[in-house]
């Protein structure tokens, strides 16, 4: 079988898993964000922390929460790797720089797990486990909380309460990403990935060498990696590592996992705002980057130009050879549009035009799919400013699902979109302007600006995928890229959280003949031209200076 | 309702003050340049971002062009800072047509003398003061001739009045005492008679001085939509600002480092300057656009709400119906020739100036050939006048008496007579009640006989041509029509089933208004409605917008959002059409805006780039001649949009009556595809001419 035919019915097996997943999973997650039930072992979690699990939050207060939760996290973490020598299971590890031990405690508790160092060179079990790991589960979960609370803004009138934070995160833990993170666990581990607690096995080789083989709790870490959109790899080569991703099964496994939730959300909105269409509206769009994406990628890397690249069924450099040309690429589309991060090949070595996309495919601003939960009230926002563009255009004052869009939906909508692009843009022309800084670029000229560029879109983005080829295990750039992931996290969910509040306290407007239709095919061309256009306008001198001038001879 | 009072054969001839009809004067444009180049003041300017980014954008390279001059420098620094006063003469000029307006209304405000009553009404002593001199609750007497100093209400006499000077009518019209007619204007002319009037504003605050502040847009405010647009368009501002500041280090690293020029340039193009431009302009022409229909919106902000209206309530007679029932049959009682009931009715409704008595007479005329007697033949009659108490009328000739009234009056009377009313009249009485018209029982006394029933003439509210279709728009734009009236629900199903209107609300008193007002808001539901009386001023207060017709009492026009001066409550449908058109028109030209940024980009990112990078020039699909004539196209490209569409902004964009989707496809189709394609052959063709500008080329 060709890699372009086994590239294709990946794909299509890959659309009908996530197909068939959208209703159960999206209804399964829409029914635990809205129950009042408590499972005992939540009841017990909420008596020990002191919470009352039946009160709900004003949005300050929840946004309060996420932040004093999140900043919390960055300290346990910060504090466990600098003190990981002095703990078990550090497997002799090296202390890691405090800039270093900054950036990783900020990169996995934004869900971006950007990695300056290398997995199994920096690290021991421990902070895998109880530090990286626990993140990668709460982090993902924060990002499905914050867009419960906005949807909550949707179906909730004239009330100031969003929800409760420390319900919504301890039931996406322990009711979604423990079970789905157990279950596919134990199917990586049945198709080959590790799960021991071995440190390193020193071997000789055929050749008379020595090779130095890790061990580590790799499949437990794996499936939230990629459920929870996370992707900080236990290896430093990440998904392409045999004992991360050693088959195609895998590979095409842990696509659908990191692709699964995020896809299956947009049902849960429809389902909680009490309208399936405009889930079916959202997915669309999503569904639409996504194919588009995935085949265009497929298509620049399939490109046969050269003896080597003809000989090899197209761009085969920094690809894994037991994935091939479209897997690759679909990985790579599908890892960049979710603000997942982990990647099966080297985006550095991808043609000028598909690693272009793959920072495209960030910019975007991670929703199609997106992240969990980030990446529905991304798409959500840019909904808003479809639909307050378009509302106009029928002669109302904008409104979407019966709320009003006034001066203050728009402030924070407005403000939302500000955010990334100028800490993507911001961060990237600083580091150009700094002399020392572009040195650490492997590359000159355009594909070298690419690096730039991909670095801070990846971090301000919360993707954590890296294009390589700059060295940025710096203090400058683990302080800068760090600054870059909190911001890029932590700012946006402010203003999705007060328009949540602002919305909530709304009466709604009843739907007529002259509201503006926000689930028909029109509205979705409409909202992609928006997503395409807002962002496409922004970036398009930045992209222009990298991939298009590397890609246009 | 008293449009009968104002039967208005408008003769837009004879009223020089008004504008006509959203059309530009080139002349006003030229008469409005100097106000443009005095907005130029950054503290004006600054109230509008995106502009302000450009005036500022034009100062830099005002001073690069000084410093190292070249025809590309000056050609970008003066398109730039005509960017900038295109932008201020599309708001100058809607200004300036309010303003032409508030001057013909500033001469009816001529210094007038009042004649204030001292000690009204123990005694008629009155003192000459000026105008400007009265205060709230003073009487003043105005007779035939004079001008009524002052708004206010009349308190005794009726008189007529020409109100031309606001309303553009030149037929007079009724003022008196007492009821829903009262509010006389200051500035008016009584023409005849003598009323007194108690003065209910305070100097400086009347109506005609709300008007000028209106049209001149002094009191103009910004709306709660144009605030959350604004807001928009500053955060796109932002973002094209960082994308150009950071863009530099980035060329530079590309060893590309480019002008201040060609940054400022980049930026001007990149930001939404089309619709900041004229977003003010659209604001200022859509109030514009109303008073030019005579109706005057006190605040933006109703005109927008206007255009979110979900439910409209209308006052039956006079919107919906002609103001009066007529007849619409004669149904003989059993035994009686149709004839003699038709020759009856018209006999007594000889003296009836009513409309309906009037109706009858001409019923009988078409339908049976009975010429109308005239006044002469019936010389010696007696005519019976319709009374509150009698509530019939009717005419007493050679011996014989004829009445016609209300079923029960009739009835009686006949009764007392010691005549009889047959079975088959109630019934022929109920048929008609409950087809929702009115009945009027004819009855006869020959001489010394029993009076006997001849049979029911059938009145009929009638509805308005074109109502229907009118209702059905609505009902396609997603408004729900409400009838509001006094008759009992079987008559108001009839008719509301007639109209086509979707629901109606029978009996209703003032409190009955009140109360459906209060429940349609509590869904969410913005409400309309027009009224005129005393009573009806809370309900114009509770509704988002009550336009209160200007025959109406002082109190309907305080409490209402919106005057008309027409006082037609058919208009309130056109008032919903303005405040979408208005919407529609910010909506459509930002989408235009955003959507040119895609061919400018095309043009210039190339010229910026294609000498370190040639592979940037494919970019160049339109095949600009060179990268200093590419950014010049594209920057008086986007100056001359600005005047190209100075007159949609002030005309609003075609509205058709329709659902969201159609009106969605429509507008996207227009100014989102042409809005993408446009630039593109605007700036190839500007491109085609500056190639041959030396040092352009």
């Amino acid at each position: 079988m060709s890699s372009t035919l086994a590239g294709w019915l990946q794909a299509l097996a890959l659309v009908g898993a996530l197909a068939l997943c959208y209703r159960p999973l999206g209804d399964y997650i829409a029914k635990l964000l809205t129950t009042a039930k408590h499972l005992r072992v939540e009841r017990g979690l909420y008596k020990l922390v002191g919470v009352d699990g039946d009160a709900d939050q004003r949005w300050p207060v929840y946004l309060r929460s996420v932040l004093a939760f999140s900043a919390l996290s960055i300290l346990f973490l910060y504090g466990l790797i600098r003190l990981q020598t002095h703990l078990l299971l550090s497997l002799g590890m090296p202390e890691m720089a405090p800039h270093q031990a900054w950036n990783t405690a900020v990169s996995f508790t934004t869900n971006t797990n950007w990695q300056s160092y290398s997995g199994e060179a920096a690290l021991g079990h421990l902070v895998q486990m109880a530090g990286l790991a626990v993140q990668n589960f709460v982090s993902a979960a924060v990002g499905i909380a914050i867009v419960a609370a906005l949807i909550r803004g949707f179906t909730r009138n004239r009330t100031d309460r969003v929800g409760n934070f420390w319900v919504d995160l301890t039931r996406i833990v322990l009711r979604l990403l423990l079970p789905l993170s157990i279950v596919f666990a134990l199917v990586l581990v049945a198709n080959g990935v590790i799960q021991n607690f071995h440190g390193f096995h020193e071997l000789s080789t055929l050749a008379g060498d020595t090779q130095s083989i890790p061990g580590g709790p790799v499949a437990s870490q794996e499936v939230i990696k990629e459920l929870g959109t996370n992707g900080g790899g236990f290896f430093n080569a990440n998904s392409a590592h045999p004992f991360e991703n050693p088959t195609g099964f895998t590979n095409w496994l842990e696509i659908f996992l990191l692709l699964v939730i995020s896809f299956a959300l947009p049902r849960t909105f429809g389902r909680m705002v009490g309208d399936n269409r405009q889930g079916y509206a959202i997915v669309a769009v999503m569904a639409i980057f996504w194919v588009a994406s995935a085949a265009l990628i497929t298509f620049f890397e399939a490109q046969h130009s050269g003896t080597a690249l003809q000989a090899a069924g197209g761009a085969m450099e920094g690809k894994e050879q037991r994935f091939g040309v479209a897997a690759s690429s679909l990985f790579a589309a599908s890892t960049t549009l979710t603000s997942t991060g982990a990647v099966d090949s080297f985006h550095d070595s991808f043609s000028a035009f598909g690693g272009g996309l793959t920072i495209f495919n960030m910019m975007l601003g991670e929703i199609a799919p997106g992240g969990t939960g980030s990446g529905l009230y991304g798409m959500l926002i840019l909904a808003i400013v479809a639909v307050f563009v378009a509302g106009l255009m029928v002669g109302r004052t904008p409104e979407y699902l019966g709320k009003k869009l006034g001066g203050r939906e728009m402030k924070f909508a407005s403000l939302y979109i500000l955010t990334t692009p100028t800490i993507v843009l911001i961060g990237t022309g600083v580091a150009m302007a700094l002399p020392g800084e572009r040195a650490g670029m492997l590359n000159s000229g355009p594909h070298g600006f690419s690096e730039v560029l991909y670095a801070f879109t990846s971090a301000a983005n919360n993707n954590g995928s890296a294009f390589a080829g700059i060295t940025v295990n710096t203090p400058w750039y683990d302080t800068a890229l760090g600054l870059a992931m909190a911001f890029g996290r932590f700012l946006p969910m402010v203003f999705v959280l007060a328009l949540a509040g602002s919305l909530a306290q709304q009466q709604p407007v009843p739907a007529s003949a002259g509201t503006l239709p926000t689930h028909k095919p029109l509205f979705v061309g409409l909202l992609s031209g928006v997503v395409l256009i807002v962002v496409g306008l922004t970036y398009f001198p930045a992209l222009a200076l990298g991939p298009i001038a590397e890609g246009l001879h | 309702m008293s449009t009968t009072l104002t039967p208005a054969p408008v003769d837009h001839s004879t009223t020089p003050h008004r504008v006509s009809g959203g059309l530009l004067d080139p002349k006003l444009i030229v008469k409005s340049l100097p106000d443009a180049v005095k907005k130029l003041d950054p503290r004006v300017m600054v109230k509008n971002p995106v502009m302000f980014v450009v005036e500022v954008g034009s100062v830099v390279t005002t001073v690069s062009a000084i410093a190292d001059p070249s025809v590309f420098a000056w050609a970008i620094t003066v398109w730039l800072w005509l960017t900038t006063i295109f932008a201020n003469l599309a708001e100058a000029v809607a200004e300036g047509r309010g303003k032409a307006q508030a001057d013909t209304l500033r001469k009816t405000k001529t210094e007038s003398v009042a004649r204030r009553l001292l000690d009204w009404p123990a005694s008629q002593a009155e003192e000459e003061v000026a105008g400007t001199a009265l205060r709230l609750g003073d009487h003043v007497v105005v007779e035939a001739g004079q001008i009524i100093p002052g708004d206010g209400d009349v308190v005794e006499g009726v008189a007529s009045v020409d109100e031309s000077a606001i309303t553009g009518e030149s037929a007079p019209v009724i003022r008196e005492s007492g009821g829903d007619r009262s509010a006389v204007t200051g500035g008016t002319k009584v023409l005849s008679d003598r009323i007194v009037v108690k003065i209910a504003s305070e100097p400086g605050k009347s109506f005609i001085d709300r008007m000028i502040a209106l049209v001149e847009g002094a009191a103009r405010q910004k709306t709660p939509n144009e605030i959350a647009l604004n807001i928009l368009l500053a955060s796109l501002t932002i973002v094209f600002l960082i994308a150009v500041v950071t863009l530099q280090p980035m060329a530079t690293y590309a060893g590309a480092p480019q002008s201040m020029i060609v940054l400022v340039a980049l930026i001007v193009a990149l930001i939404p300057t089309t619709i900041g431009a004229l977003l003010s302009a659209i604001g200022i022409a859509g109030m514009d656009r109303l008073v030019q229909r005579n109706v005057l919106a006190m605040s933006g902000r109703a005109v927008e709400a206007a255009g979110d209206v979900n439910t409209l309530l209308l006052d039956k007679t006079g919107t919906i119906t002609l103001g009066n029932r007529q007849a619409a049959e004669f149904q003989p009682a059993s035994g009686v020739e149709i004839g003699e009931l038709a020759d009856a009715a018209q006999l007594s409704s000889l003296a009836d100036e009513t409309p309906e008595g009037r109706s009858i007479v001409v019923l009988a005329k078409t339908e049976y050939g009975l010429r109308a007697r005239a006044q002469g033949e019936l010389a010696h009659a007696t005519w019976v006048p319709f009374t509150a108490q009698t509530r019939m009328s009717g005419v007493d000739v050679d011996g014989k008496q004829v009445r016609k009234g209300a079923a029960g009056s009739v009835s009686n009377w006949v009764t007392e007579n010691g005549g009889s009313v047959g079975a088959d009249v109630a019934q022929l009485v109920d048929g008609i009640s409950a087809a929702g018209g009115t009945p009027l029982v004819v009855a006869e006394k020959d001489g010394g006989k029993a009076p006997r029933v001849l049979g029911v003439i059938h009145l009929k509210d009638v509805v308005k041509e074109g109502m229907r279709e009118r209702f059905e728009e609505l009902r396609r734009m997603g408004i729900k029509t409400i009838m509001i009236t006094g008759d009992n629900p079987l008559t108001a199903k009839a008719i509301a089933d007639e109209a086509g209107v979707d629901d109606f609300l029978a009996e209703a008193t003032p409190e009955d208004k009140m109360a459906l007002i209060r429940k349609e808001q509590e869904g969410g539901k913005l409400v309309a409605m027009t009224g005129d009386g005393t009573n009806d001023a809370p309900a114009l207060a509770q509704a988002d917008v009550g336009v209160a017709m200007n025959t109406g009492t002082m109190a309907a026009k305080e409490a209402g959002n919106m005057v008309d001066l027409d006082s037609n409550p058919t208009k309130l449908i056109e008032i919903v059409e303005i405040g979408k058109q208005l919407l529609i028109t910010r909506g459509a030209l930002t989408t235009f805006s955003i959507a040119n940024d895609v061919a400018k980009y095309f043009a210039i990112i190339p010229a910026m780039f294609a000498g370190v990078y040639p592979g940037l020039k494919h970019l160049n699909i339109m095949g600009l001649h060179s990268p200093q004539s590419a950014i010049t196209s594209a920057i008086v490209f986007n100056a001359l949009v600005i005047i190209g569409l100075i007159p949609l902004a002030l005309r609003g964009v075609k509205y058709r009556p329709s659902d969201a989707s159609s009106l969605l496809a429509r507008n996207i189709g227009i100014y989102g595809i042409g809005g993408l394609i446009v630039p593109f052959v605007g700036i190839k063709a500007i491109d085609l001419i500056v190639q041959f500008i030396p040092g352009l080329s």
